[in-house]
C-alpha cells in the first residue's frame, strides 16, 4: 500500500527537527512543506484547528499534531525498525518523563535566556545549566539516553543542542566547560546521519536568531 | 509474583485522582501514602527529586512520577481494562486531547477561578473556545474513549467535580447546559459512573480548600 506522509515544518522549529529525526531514523520518504508562520498555509489550519502550530504530520490524510505525540506515533506505525522507545514499560515511563522534562523546562529557560538582560539572564543561565546537569545525570556513562541505542530522549534533546549553540555566542557561556558529558553525547548523535541531516546549519541559525531578536525589538 | 503498589498522593491533588481511578478500574491492589507538601516526606523526596510532587507511582520499589506517564505504564503492566485504544491513529488522538486539557482546558479554568475582573472575563471566553473543541469530540459518544470510561476520560475527569466547586465558589457559571449540552453530560455520567463516584475527595473539605486559595490569591494581589 503506497503511504503518503507530508510534514508539515518550519525549518528553525526545535519541534520539527525532533519529527524530522523521528523519520529519518525510520527511514521513511515523505514530503516536507515549509510553513511561514506570519502567513499560515491553508493546510495547517485545516490540519491542526485548535492549536494552528508545526509540526503536525499528515499521514494518508489524517493529521497528528505535538511533536512528542507525532514521535510516538512514528514509533508504533513503523514498530520493526529502529525502535524509539524501549520495550520495557519502566524504561518507556522515564524515557517519557525525560522527554516530558525536556521540552517543558528547556523550552522556557531557552527563551528567557535570549529575551532577557544582566541579573534576569543570569539567573537563566544558570538554572539552564542546572537542568542540562541533572541531564548529564541521568545520561551517566551510557552512549545515549536510551543505553546503548539512539531513542526518544536522544531525539528530544538534540534540537535544544543546535539552539544551545545559537544562545552560547549570544548570551556569552559555554556548555562545553560546564557539561562536557553532554557535548560528547550530542557529537555521538550527530554523527548519525539522521540527526545531521535534520538540525539546520549553524550559521543559518544564528542569522535567523538575529532576525528574531529584531521582531521581538531585542537589542 | 507478589506485586507492590504504593500511591504518593494528596487527599485533594486532581493528578492523582487520575491514577486512583486507574488503579481500580485495572483492579489493582495498592497502598496509599498521603502526603503533607507543606512537609515533604523524605521518600517523597528520593522518589521524584527532579520534580518533588506528586502522584508517584511505586511498583516493586521503582518510581514513576507525572501522571500522564503513569496513565500510560499503568496501562502497559496490567492488561486488563484497557485504557488507550489498540490502533496508533485512536492512540495519538487520545494523547492529543490528554495533553489539550492539561495545557488549555485546566489552566483556562483555573484562570476563571483565580483570577478577578477583564483577566477573569477573558479566562471565560478562553474557556468556551476550548470546550467547544470538547463538545465536538464528544459527538454520538458517551465517553470520551467511547462505551467504555477511557485515558481521555481520566486525563479530563478532574472537571466533572472542579468545575461545579469553582462555579459554587466564585458564582459564576461556567459550563452551561445549554451550550455545551454534550459535554454537560459527560460531567453528570462520569461523576457518576460507580468507580468514580466512590472515590472524590469530599465536597465540604475542597470548598474550603479552594476558597482559602482564592482569598489568599485575592489578598495578594491587592496587596501589591
Amino acid at each position: 500500500m503506497a503511504e503518503e506522509i507530508i510534514l508539515l515544518d518550519f525549518w528553525p522549529s526545535m519541534f520539527g527537527m525532533k519529527v524530522r529525526i523521528a523519520l529519518a531514523e525510520k527511514g521513511l520518504k515523505y514530503e516536507r512543506k515549509e510553513e511561514d508562520l506570519l502567513n499560515k498555509s491553508p493546510l495547517l489550519l485545516e490540519m491542526n484547528p485548535i492549536h494552528k502550530k508545526v509540526p503536525v504530520l499528515i499521514h494518508n490524510g489524517k493529521p497528528i499534531c505535538e511533536s512528542q505525540i507525532i514521535v510516538q506515533y512514528i514509533d508504533e506505525v513503523w514498530k520493526d525498525k529502529s525502535p524509539l522507545l524501549p520495550s520495557d514499560p519502566y524504561e518507556r515511563a522515564k524515557a517519557r518523563f525525560w522527554a516530558d522534562y525536556i521540552d517543558k523546562k528547556l523550552h522556557l529557560l531557552g527563551g528567557k535566556l535570549w529575551r532577557t538582560k544582566g541579573e534576569e539572564q543570569e539567573a537563566s543561565k544558570k538554572e539552564y545549566l542546572e537542568c542540562l546537569k541533572l541531564l548529564e545525570e541521568e545520561l551517566g556513562d551510557k552512549p545515549y539516553f536510551g543505553g546503548e541505542n539512539f531513542g526518544f530522549v536522544d531525539l528530544t534533546l538534540m534540537p535544544y543542542f543546535s539552539w544551545l549553540h545559537v544562545f552560547e555566542i549570544a548570551t556569552n557561556f559555554s556548555v562545553e566547560v560546564e557539561r562536557p558529558k553532554l557535548i560528547t553525547w550530542s557529537k555521538r548523535c550527530m554523527e548519525r546521519d539522521s540527526v545531521s541531516t535534520s538540525l539546520p546549519d549553524h550559521q543559518k541559525l544564528y542569522d535567523f536568531f538575529l532576525q528574531l531578536k529584531k521582531w521581538h525589538g531585542i537589542e | 509474583m507478589g506485586e507492590e503498589v504504593k500511591l504518593f498522593r494528596t487527599w485533594s491533588s486532581p493528578f492523582a485522582l487520575r491514577i486512583v481511578w486507574a488503579l481500580k478500574i485495572k483492579g489493582i491492589e495498592y497502598e496509599t501514602v498521603f502526603e503533607d507538601l507543606s512537609n515533604k516526606s523524605p521518600l517523597l523526596l528520593q522518589y521524584n527529586p527532579v520534580h518533588k510532587k506528586v502522584p508517584i507511582l511505586v511498583h516493586n520499589g521503582r518510581p514513576i512520577a507525572e501522571s500522564l506517564v503513569i496513565l500510560e505504564y499503568i496501562d502497559e503492566t496490567w492488561k486488563q481494562g484497557p485504557l488507550l485504544p489498540k490502533d496508533p491513529y485512536e492512540r495519538a488522538m487520545a494523547r492529543f486531547w490528554a495533553k489539550f486539557g492539561d495545557d488549555k482546558v485546566l489552566t483556562s479554568i483555573w484562570s476563571v477561578f483565580i483570577k478577578q475582573g477583564k483577566e477573569q472575563e477573558e479566562a471565560l471566553v478562553a474557556t468556551m473556545e476550548n470546550l467547544k473543541f470538547l463538545e465536538e469530540e464528544m459527538k454520538g459518544k458517551k465517553f470520551f474513549g467511547g462505551e467504555r470510561i477511557g485515558y481521555v476520560d481520566l486525563a479530563l475527569g478532574c472537571l466533572a467535580n472542579l468545575i461545579s466547586i469553582f462555579e459554587e465558589i466564585v458564582g459564576l457559571k461556567i459550563v452551561d447546559e445549554e451550550k455545551l449540552p454534550l459535554f454537560y453530560s459527560w460531567m453528570q455520567n462520569f461523576a457518576e459512573a460507580p468507580i468514580i463516584r466512590d472515590n472524590w475527595p469530599p465536597r465540604d473539605k475542597m470548598i474550603v480548600k479552594f476558597q482559602a486559595l482564592l482569598d489568599a490569591a485575592i489578598a495578594s494581589s491587592s496587596s501589591s
